[in-house]
Formats: structure tokens, C-alpha cells, sequence
């Protein structure tokens, strides 16, 4: 492995880490009653709807050797159940990663 | 620091709407993963310990294997968790007061990360502003903790987890996240704000894998708060 480890994950703190630090320094100067933070809140959610819609659909690692329908399929079938056990997060939640490694290894 | 609200704010993670599970089974794989790469189990936990939000993490994971640059690394993870700036300044002046040292906030912003910051923003209210952010890092601290039990977790089972159960561990993260995003959709701003987000992540992907989750973020929060906006929210 060409790159040092540690370093890495020095880089990748580090990267990850400016983003909130910049968070606070905004923060300092924003009302929560101002139309601002109510733009930074849809921003917030934009971005991580984008970020999970992403994952689902154009994944990395081990997801990506899924078929894309399967992955749907599970995805669309959890927020079902979601929807109708009234908004209870465990059933789908532990639903899903049992539903997935059956669908891929039998289909 | 309030003992009392930060034990409160830690508690939080055993409700029932908590993330501990989606948390821990992503976590899992992450401690999986950093095995098959090399890492040792001091890397793996100092690692998650250190960084936390988990994309930036499988980033980095892959970019080792590629043998990717510092520079390559440093800016694929600066871009996906740059998502946490808007997260930071959507949730950091709900807990602004001025008996808190400013240094305090600086190390807890540390804890944001998706599953800390969902917990907050839900809980915030409820909780007396003077403490608020005492709470926080007693949230923080208990996701972070899970997180990193997990990792060491799934360093020590690597080996035990096939190719499917991987897959199954993979999966929990997005489909706990997208349940909490629909759970979300309260308002027209917030249900435009996740639908859009969506849909413009993956248009944008075609344009630039790269940059899609924050132009299409962008785009999307933009448009969502000014249909908002003009709706009457």
C-alpha cells in the first residue's frame, strides 16, 4: 500500500473536521428565527437526501455488487413498513439487512 | 459542563426511534472493512474515534485500496462530509448561550455527524437552552461510543462475515436514514427539500459523481426554501 495509514487518517480527519469547525464560525453570527437558518436547514436535508440517494443508487463497497433492483426493491419495501407500522424505525431498520442478504443470495 | 443533562443527552440512545442500531450495524462493516485493508485495531478505532461521519470513512477505506494521494484523499472526504457545514449551522445556534465558553463549541462540533445531529434536532426544543449543549455532547458522546465499539467489534468478527451478511450490514445505514428523511417531511420546505435533494443527487451524478451531493444539495435547499418561502411554508 503505497500511502501511509496514519497519515490518512490524519487527512481524513482533517478534511472532515473543517467542514463543522466553519459550521460554528458561521453559526456565531446566525439567528435561529432568521429566513437564513431556515435556508441552512433545507440545505441540510438537500444534502443529505442527495447523500442517501447516492449511496442507494450509485453505491461503493459492498453494496455496489448488489443488483440495483434488489437494492431497490429492499429500500422501497422498508419505507412500506415504515410507513405502516407508524413510523416505528427498528422494524425496518433490522428488516432490511435480513431482506438484502436473502434477496442477493438467492436471486 | 451539567453532569445531569449531559447523562440525559447521552441516555437519548437507548429510545426507541434511537440510530444505536443502524449506527452500530454500519460501524460494523466499517471495522470489517479496515481489516481486509490492513489497518490494525488501534488505526481502526483511533480512525473512527478521529473522523466519525462514516462516508468519509469508506472514502478513505477506498482510496487505500486504490493507493490514492494525501492531496486525493484530503479532498474526496473534504467534499462529502462537506455536507456537515450546513448540518453545523442548522443545529449550532439553537444551542448558542452565553455561559458557555466559546472553546466548548469548537470541541463539540466534533459529535455532528447524521445520526447525533437527527437526535438533536428532534430533542432540542425540549431541553432548557442554558443546557442545551451540555445535552449535546452527552448525545455525542454515546454515538460516538457506539460507533466506536462497533468498529473494534467488527475488526475482531471480519472474519466470520460472509459476502452477504457485508451486504446485509451495508444496507441499514441508508434504509434507518431514508425512514428518518421521510419521517422529516413535516412542512412543503422539508418535504421539497428531501424529494428534491433526491432526485437532483443523482441528476447531478451524471454530470459529476464528485460534486453531486453538493450541487444537488444546493440546488435542491435553494429551491425547496424559496417554494417554502412563497407557500407560506
Amino acid at each position: 500500500m503505497a500511502t501511509n495509514i496514519f497519515l490518512a487518517i490524519l487527512a481524513t480527519s482533517l478534511a472532515t473536521y473543517i467542514s463543522r469547525f466553519l459550521g460554528v464560525v458561521t453559526s456565531k453570527k446566525i439567528k435561529e428565527t432568521s429566513k437564513i437558518f431556515k435556508w441552512f436547514n433545507c440545505l441540510a436535508y438537500s444534502t443529505l437526501s442527495a447523500l442517501l440517494a447516492r449511496i442507494i443508487i450509485f453505491p461503493a463497497g459492498a453494496l455496489a455488487e448488489v443488483d440495483y433492483f434488489i437494492r431497490f426493491i429492499v429500500v422501497f419495501i422498508c419505507l412500506i413498513i415504515f410507513l405502516i407500522s407508524k413510523k416505528n424505525f427498528v422494524y425496518p431498520t433490522v428488516l432490511s439487512a435480513l431482506l438484502l442478504a436473502l434477496l442477493s443470495s438467492n436471486l | 459542563m451539567n453532569i445531569k443533562y449531559f447523562l440525559k443527552g447521552f441516555f437519548c440512545i437507548k429510545s426507541a426511534d434511537s440510530p444505536a442500531i443502524a449506527l452500530f450495524a454500519s460501524f460494523i462493516a466499517i471495522g470489517a472493512l479496515f481489516k481486509s485493508i490492513g489497518l490494525n485495531i488501534q488505526e481502526s478505532i483511533f480512525s473512527t474515534f478521529l473522523t466519525y461521519a462514516l462516508p468519509g470513512s469508506l472514502i478513505m477505506a477506498e482510496s487505500l485500496i486504490v493507493g490514492a494521494s494525501l492531496l486525493n484523499i484530503f479532498l474526496a472526504v473534504w467534499l462529502v462530509n462537506a455536507r456537515l457545514y450546513p448540518m453545523t449551522v442548522s443545529l449550532f445556534p439553537l444551542l448558542t448561550h452565553k455561559s458557555q465558553p466559546r472553546f466548548k463549541y469548537y470541541l463539540a462540533c466534533h459529535f455532528i455527524a447524521v445520526s447525533a445531529w437527527l437526535i438533536m434536532k428532534q430533542n432540542c426544543k425540549s431541553v432548557e437552552r442554558k443546557y442545551r449543549l451540555d445535552y449535546w455532547i452527552g448525545v455525542g458522546a454515546a454515538n460516538l461510543s457506539v460507533a466506536m465499539s462497533a468498529t473494534a467489534f467488527g475488526f475482531f468478527i471480519a472474519d466470520y462475515l460472509n459476502k452477504d451478511m457485508m451486504v446485509g450490514l451495508a444496507i441499514v445505514n441508508p434504509v434507518y436514514f431514508t425512514c428518518v428523511m421521510v419521517g422529516a417531511m413535516k412542512t412543503i420546505q422539508m418535504s421539497l427539500a428531501v424529494i428534491l435533494g433526491s432526485v437532483l443527487g443523482i441528476l447531478f451524478y451524471f454530470i459529476s459523481p464528485e460534486w453531486c451531493i453538493l450541487l444537488g444539495g444546493f440546488t435542491a435547499g435553494t429551491l425547496a426554501f424559496f417554494i417554502g418561502e412563497l407557500n407560506g411554508n
